[in-house]
């Protein structure tokens, strides 16, 4: 539910808003929820609510394309490492272990200071940080794959390990990484708000709600409430994903289904 | 065990030479020069070429890098275009902030989820495992940085019990000293270790239930020994290995959190200095405090692997 409430939101966004979220007002500025202001003003008098309606959409683009890149790029490095095994394997982990040692955030760092921040820097470096993720979950529920019977008997037919993998082992790992989408989903949406904070995210006047949190952080004094919003929004969006993604594994673990 | 830290040790040095090729590549491929985005739009040719002729830009890449990596080995760095001042000084400054708040959020981050964990496990399918559980979901949920601001709010701005940011230093010449310093960290700590711990405590739950499961167990508990004194002497220990895995790779993003943190309370650790550093697109800074910050990742993942082979033996077997 939290997760469609917040692709209800965005979609909702692209329609519709309370007000346009650029427009400022100073008159308006720092103004307590009211009936005009559902949930109130900040410092430059633009209304809070259609900021949060509107960062939606950047926290979900966000982590569609950050998870888009961490599996198109990760699921074929881990199929490859546990079809070829060997030294193909070996060195397609040390790759990923390299990967591991460039967190998110550091990455967008080093990104932003080369190339400028922006919403793209933010994909890139989430996205790189997702693809090791992915390519140890896909290789190591895929080679649990290559051991069952019916691969064995699919390769004593005669079929190549490419075929193999498409045909046998990528729809048997499949549900694995749909569950670990919506964990780095989650992921994807806490880092993009921490890159908005530090103002390495969606630049002006595209909202963040990153961004609104370092804004309210500001005006604490002044008007502390701006500070629940937008980090209410983050972690009512991470749990809804992270309950729908303990959901899927228990729905689509095959060892949990047999005890249902 | 020594061809065990031998190889681990080589897969360290591997890791952290590829990473430092990437970081030293990032800068490479930039549109324009290092001293050209340092200076930025408005800067003269002039000017542009003296930075260049500074930095060495019209060495060779594979030159510049050796040059780098040899400085790094003996203790020399590039001198920071902004801060007019070598890079090893300033970090050497700033981590006397960084690493003492990771050890606190980690030391934090440790307590709090070995003993939410362990009482989850204990009470499994009761409601203390449930709330417990709750309770790591929501830890999950929430930023740390957001957590930050609202201890910020609370302990600060209403209570005003804490200062909202700043360190006084650990010199009490300065005005700070080390119970001034640690007080300045509390809250930073708290903020990085909630998230942590969240984490952790999921793992060290399944990790006992898994052990508990063990005939051994069983064994101990036939023999007539109490529940507590299983869980802590027995379950515990053994449960201990997957923990201390996840607690290396947890110290990545406690690493990155503290960027973030560090700019919340505004702390003058790394974090701070490599994003005024941004600010400044002072590349070198941000260069070497990304290799060190990768640096730190890869050897604590190294300590751990090494921690986990003395715990369990078995680990070394499958290795050699």
């Amino acid at each position: 539910m939290l997760a469609a409430l917040l692709l209800a939101a965005a979609a909702l966004s692209l329609v519709w808003q309370p007000w346009p979220p650029a427009d400022i007002d100073i008159a308006a500025r720092l103004q307590p929820p009211s009936a005009s202001h559902w949930l109130g003003t900040d410092s430059l008098g633009r209304d809070i609510a259609s900021q949060l309606l509107v960062g939606a959409q950047t926290s979900i683009a966000v982590g569609v394309l950050a998870v888009a890149i961490g599996l198109g790029a990760g699921v074929a490095l881990g199929l490859v490492a546990a079809a070829r095994g060997g030294w193909a394997d070996e060195w397609l982990m040390r790759v990923a272990d390299v990967g591991f040692a460039f967190p998110a955030l550091l990455s967008a760092v080093l990104l932003g200071a080369v190339y400028g921040p922006g919403i793209a820097t933010g994909v890139v470096a989430i996205g790189l940080f997702n693809v090791p993720v992915f390519a140890r979950t896909t290789r190591a529920a895929a080679l649990g794959v290559w051991s069952r019977e019916y691969v064995l008997a699919a390769r004593a037919a005669g079929l190549g390990p490419w075929r193999i993998t498409l045909d046998h082992v990528l729809p048997n790992v499949a549900s694995v990484l749909i569950v670990q989408a919506t964990v780095q989903f989650s992921t994807a949406i806490i880092a993009e708000a921490a890159l908005g904070y530090l103002g390495l995210g969606a630049q002006p006047p595209r909202p963040s709600w990153g961004r609104m949190l370092s804004e309210a952080q500001a005006q604490m004094f002044q008007a502390p409430w701006l500070a629940v919003y937008p980090g209410t929004a983050i972690a009512l969006a991470v749990l809804g994903l992270n309950l729908l993604g303990d959901g899927l594994r228990d729905l689509l673990d095959p060892r949990l289904a047999h005890s249902r | 065990m020594g061809l065990f830290f031998v190889k681990r040790l080589f897969a360290l040095l591997a890791t952290l030479a590829v990473a430092s090729c990437l970081i030293f590549a990032v800068l490479e491929l930039l549109p324009g020069n290092v001293a050209q985005v340092i200076l930025g739009d408005s800067a003269t040719a002039e000017s542009i070429a003296a930075l260049e002729q500074r930095l060495g830009l019209h060495r060779p890449a594979l030159a510049r890098y050796v040059d780098w990596m040899a400085g790094w080995l003996q203790g020399r760095s590039a001198v920071s275009p902004s801060y007019d001042t070598p890079t090893a000084t300033l970090i050497a400054e700033r981590l006397q902030v960084t690493v003492p708040l990771a050890l606190m959020a980690m030391a934090l981050t440790v307590v709090l989820a070995l003993a939410l964990g362990v009482y989850a496990a204990s009470q499994h399918r009761r409601w203390g495992d449930v709330g417990v559980m709750a309770l790591s979901q929501i830890g999950l949920a929430v930023p740390s940085f957001w957590f930050a601001i609202l201890l910020i709010l609370v302990f600060a701005v209403k209570l005003q019990w804490v200062a909202a940011g700043g360190f006084p230093g650990w010199s009490e010449t300065d005005g700070g000293g080390l119970a001034a310093g640690l007080q300045a960290l509390v809250l930073p700590a708290v903020a990085l270790a909630v998230v942590q711990a969240s984490v952790l405590a999921r793992w060290t739950r399944s990790a006992v239930l898994e052990v508990m499961r063990d005939d051994f167990v069983r064994t101990a508990r036939a023999k007539g020994l109490s529940r507590r004194a299983t869980l802590w002497r027995h379950v515990l220990r053994n449960a201990m290995i997957p923990v201390l895995t996840v607690m290396g790779l947890q110290f990545a993003f406690l690493l990155s959190g503290t960027v973030v943190i560090e700019n919340v309370f505004v702390l003058p650790g790394l974090g701070r200095l490599v994003f005024q550093a941004v600010a400044n697109r002072d590349l070198l800074v941000v260069r070497d405090v990304v290799l060190l910050l990768v640096a730190m990742v890869l050897v604590v993942n190294f300590v751990v692997d090494l921690l986990c082979a003395v715990a369990d033996p078995r680990l070394l077997a499958g290795r050699a």
